[in-house]
């Protein structure tokens, strides 16, 4: 999966857990949580959601590193090859 | 139209989901009514089957209306579901206080129903009137079913039952606050490694355990388990923990997870993902709505230290929970950095005393040092 695979993916996955999320407006850099007022089940959702669709398994001390934008992409291309 | 909570009036009868003649359990779904929380799931409170529709989609009417007559099993007579409160007698009993502040605020006590003796109009039922009228903007889509309607937390009128609710408890319930600090460390290590071991799918948030610790605590506690009515503490049938869940938008409702001390932390984990879900996309049961025995909040996520909570009348307890943090803290002698919540407490006065509200405290801090036995 492209880059731009997985940023579409992504952004697929926030905007069904929170609707009035505008795409364009997600900063890369700083966490959803912050920018996106989810709380932890929005995120174990969030973790699942891209485990149901890309087949991946995540471990929970990974995730950290799918807190922002640019560390989810660099994660699951990590994992998805 | 069964009542889903102290601050609800009435409800929109939007869509039948069983025609006269079709058999009926106890728990079944039986209608949605909408109400300022959302579409509601209205659920048969005994077998027998739905003999006649008394009530047509599209209507709006007061709590206590019968909406079907069920004929019972066991029971030869026509049955009506839910909460059956008598009509209210055809001159109306205004309290003096009452008509006044109706006069200063302009309500129309006609339009008013009463919920005080015999269907007496009180102080506070002129409040809510004046709280619905002065409710701005639009009213959500009154007759859409569930799924199809937005966020249902920027409506307007769940805010005037929300201001309503809380000035009540405000006014009548001699708040008491007790907070205390606990240590996380054993709960947090255990629910690491409970993860490691577990599927996506099943892994558990640290408020399933902190909910639990409640429901157990509850055991030691029972008269801050219950409802205060009519001048006097009746003990929950079960420890219903109602959940505080924001809504996107803004707004709260706190359904419950029923009979909490009883589910394993799994169980209490799905019941209340399956509660933030429903909650967020309108589709609560009447049950959760009307029973819950004591209400947590967890404000932790916005990263505040604590919450001290405003109780849901007719409950007598809430139990508030911040953020987890790491500070110092001392252990035999050695300051170590440990990570700390603060639960905080808020009870209702007439059903307890501080003593016992510290116990509760006490037990839940106990209970969660032992996170395996939960």
């Amino acid at each position: 999966m492209t880059a731009d695979d997985l940023r579409n993916v992504i952004v697929g996955t926030l905007r069904r857990i929170a609707p009035e999320i505008d795409p364009s407006s997600i900063r890369p850099g700083v966490s959803f949580r912050d920018q996106l007022d989810l709380d932890s089940m929005d995120f174990l959702n969030f973790v699942l959601a891209l485990h149901d669709k890309l087949g991946v398994e995540i471990p929970e001390s990974d995730y950290p590193r799918l807190y922002t934008l640019d560390g989810a992409i660099a994660y699951l291309s990590a994992k998805t090859g | 139209m069964p009542s889903l909570g102290a601050d609800m009036e009435a409800g929109t009868l939007v869509q039948w989901l069983k025609r006269p003649g079709d058999q009926v359990k106890r728990g079944d779904i039986i209608a949605i009514v909408d109400t300022q929380k959302g579409a509601i799931e209205i659920e048969v409170f005994e077998d027998g089957a739905i003999e006649k529709i008394l009530v047509e989609p599209g209507t709006k009417v007061p709590v206590g209306t019968v909406l079907a007559a069920i004929h019972g099993a066991e029971q030869p007579g026509p049955k009506a579901p839910g909460l059956h409160i008598p009509a209210p007698a055809t001159r109306t009993r205004v309290s003096p206080v009452a008509k006044k502040l109706a006069a200063d605020l302009g309500v129309d006590l006609h339009a008013v129903r009463g919920t005080g003796p015999e269907g007496a109009i009180t102080r506070e039922d002129v409040e809510r009137a004046a709280a619905h009228a002065a409710a701005p903007g639009p009213k959500g889509p009154a007759l859409q079913p569930p799924g199809l309607q937005p966020p249902s937390g920027a409506r307007p009128d769940m805010r005037a039952a929300i201001a309503a609710a809380m000035a009540r408890s405000k006014r009548e319930i001699p708040h008491y606050y007790l907070s205390t600090t606990i240590d996380m460390s054993a709960a947090l290590t255990w629910l690491r490694a409970e993860n490691e071991k577990r599927s996506i799918a099943d892994r558990l948030l640290a408020i399933a355990l902190l909910v639990k610790a409640v429901a157990l605590g509850l055991r030691e506690v029972p008269e801050l388990n219950g409802h205060w009515v009519d001048g006097a503490f009746r003990k929950g049938a079960g420890i219903h923990v109602g959940c505080a869940i924001a809504l996107r938008g803004g707004g709260l409702v706190a359904p419950a997870v029923h009979d909490a001390d009883q589910q394993p932390v799994g169980a209490m984990m799905r019941a209340i993902s399956d509660l933030v879900a429903r909650a967020r996309a309108g589709s609560l049961r009447s049950s959760e709505l009307a029973d819950p025995t004591i209400t947590v909040t967890n404000l932790g996520e916005q990263g505040i230290d604590a919450a001290f909570g405003i109780i849901y009348p007719p409950q007598v307890a809430l139990v508030g929970f911040g953020r987890v943090a790491e500070r110092p803290w001392v252990v035999a002698g050695q300051v170590q950095p440990r990570p700390l919540i603060t639960a905080t407490l808020a009870a209702d006065h007439r059903a307890s005393d501080g003593h016992r509200g510290g116990l509760l405290l006490a037990a839940i801090d106990r209970l969660l040092q032992t996170p395996e036995q939960l």
